[in-house]
């Protein structure tokens, strides 16, 4: 990625971000742009190159951050109703270490309000349309962040993935996508969806970038006891041989031009000297129904305490407490927000625990030594990373079912706390992108982007 | 198994939010299709096996037991909620 220096300055850079911003006005990518304050920044990181002073390794970088990561100052309002008119009182993790490194941070993407989706068409503020093709989805949930990246307007974005929410709009607009080993990044400062899913990651247009960005917002952080130790700069990249490849997915769900990007993808490996080793993975298939069971069940907890009290939107229609909380949430709240909440409580209750929440926990416990197993038996997987690429707007989005499926290859990763990432693999004859993920043991994430690099510089 | 009308006002009772009957057909719907579908699930033999609630590989994570500085303080606090009384949030009557 480019940083300024003294003949490209961050001024400049950043006001190039701004233009192209307002360029791509109609494709619906931001919530918020802060012009003032990013051209303020980028003046005085200028001010500091001049002076000859150091400056970080994201020196005037202009990025920006999904609408989900609070940003002190900023309306962070993860793009739902109920969070309108906040005002973020403190910085994520994540982000304060992008700006430690002098990045500059243009504005807040639309997605899916609390990342509820897999298409950003469930977002407050409208949805956003994909790189490629107007007509169709940017991909969820995290979309405008993926399409900021894909039409260049800024260098990288932030993301987070419960369930493929990088991974599949990065597939659909032909970028690179990580959801990191579970932990690596710190989650303070990120509005909570599922918290033992929850991964924060980046979107890019190289490997490259995405190593730099890894190594700055990987590690600990005492804000988030759920944070690793410092390994992924620590870690050393291991050498690739055998890739795995799923039986049980080279069938008719996956659509046809993604098996055969898939196909092309293992003859270039064979050729390149990779061993390909075929997998039989049989309970993957139920990875999305015992995600559509634990994470709603995560989601009714996280999203209890919006109720109107301390901030956000609040009910004009009350008489008494009760009324403000069971207003307010109903109001506030979109649709799919309130289905994620209500199946959430379903399967918790009484009567219904064991044969849901309690059969899904044990169905995570089967697919996490399945994956064990196979990394028995190869270094990495390579598989689609959703059935197909980017559908129409509005073709799925009142079927929540059918929208689910698009999570078929993508959430099995977050229940086992895997990394993946996502590669461009092309495009179809109608021009749009393809994409695949590279799944690696946990803490493989610095092995994964090396093995990336090596089979995309072809 | 079949979701009722009753079941969705009983659900968004336990959620704490209205629902209209407009709306509570709608979510019936929706509802039944989705519990159709992760009733996939009976199908795996888990027998035997332990369930398994996070994937974070370390247990008992404890810091010290000291104030850290806090970035947000008390009134940056306060201007996010719609009304205040004497450094108070202000609600309706309770009953």
């Amino acid at each position: 990625m480019k940083t300024a220096n003294r003949t490209i300055t961050a001024t400049r850079l950043v006001q190039d971000a701004l233009d192209k911003a307002e360029h791509f006005k109609d494709y619906n990518i931001f919530t918020y742009l802060d012009k003032e304050g990013a051209l303020k920044r980028a003046a005085e990181i200028d001010e500091r190159i001049a002076r000859g002073e150091k400056v970080g390794r994201l020196a005037g970088v202009p990025f920006a951050a999904k609408n989900n990561f609070l940003v002190k100052g900023c309306p962070t309002t993860a793009s739902a109703h109920i969070l309108e008119e906040y005002a973020a009182p403190l910085t994520a993790t994540s982000v304060q270490k992008l700006l430690d490194e002098d990045a500059v941070l243009i504005g807040l993407t639309n997605c899916d309000a609390f990342a509820h989706g897999s298409s950003t068409e469930n977002s407050y503020f409208g949805v956003t349309l994909n790189s490629h093709d107007r007509e169709r989805v940017a991909g969820g949930s995290s979309g405008g962040s993926a399409v900021a990246v894909a039409l260049d307007v800024v260098e990288f974005t932030t993301g987070s993935d419960t369930g493929g929410s990088i991974r599949q709009p990065a597939s659909f607009n032909g970028i690179y996508g990580l959801k990191p080993t579970y932990g690596t990044v710190s989650r303070y400062g990120v509005v909570a969806m599922a918290s033992s899913l929850d991964c924060i990651g980046f979107f890019t247009k190289t490997p490259e970038d995405m190593e730099l960005l890894m190594e700055i917002a990987a590690g600990r952080d005492d804000k988030d006891m759920t944070t690793l130790p410092d390994y992924f700069v620590e870690s050393e990249v291991k050498p690739v041989k055998k890739i795995g490849v799923i039986k049980d997915f080279d069938n008719d769900v996956i659509n046809a031009d993604i098996r055969n990007a898939l196909k092309e993808k293992c003859e270039f490996l064979k050729s390149k000297g990779y061993e390909i080793v075929e997998l039989d993975m049989p309970t993957l298939k139920y990875a999305l129904a015992a995600y559509y069971i634990i994470q709603p069940a995560e989601v009714t907890s996280n999203l209890s305490r919006y109720d109107g009290v301390r901030y956000g939107f609040r009910s004009k229609e009350t008489t008494d407490l009760a009324s403000l909380y069971s207003k307010t949430r109903d109001e506030g709240f979109m649709p799919e927000n309130k289905r994620r909440i209500m199946i959430g409580n379903f399967v918790l209750s009484s009567g219904f625990y064991d044969a849901y929440f309690l059969k899904a926990a044990k169905a995570r416990t089967l697919i996490i030594n399945e994956y064990e197993n196979a990394f028995k038996q190869c270094d990495f997987i390579l598989t689609p990373v959703s059935p197909n690429p980017a559908f129409k707007i509005g073709e799925k989005v009142d079927d929540p079912v059918s929208m689910y499926l698009e999570d078929l290859m993508s959430v099995s990763l977050n229940l086992a706390g895997v990394p993946g990432l996502a590669i461009p693999a092309g495009q179809n004859a109608a021009g749009l992108p393809l994409g695949l993920q590279i799944v690696g043991p946990r803490r493989s994430d610095k092995s994964l982007i090396a093995f990336a690099k090596e089979i995309v510089n072809e | 198994m079949e979701i009722k009308r009753e079941d969705i006002f009983h659900l968004a009772d336990l959620s704490n939010f209205s629902v209209s009957e407009a709306q509570a057909e709608l979510l019936r719907g929706d509802l039944q299709s989705i519990i159709k579908y992760i009733s996939e699930l009976d199908n795996l033999n888990t027998d035997g096996v332990e369930p398994t609630y996070q994937v974070f590989e370390m247990e008992n994570v404890w810091r010290n037991d000291e104030i850290k500085e806090q970035e947000a303080n008390r009134e940056d606090l306060l201007k996010l909620t719609k009304e205040e009384f004497d450094n108070q949030i202000k609600v309706p009557k309770v009953l």
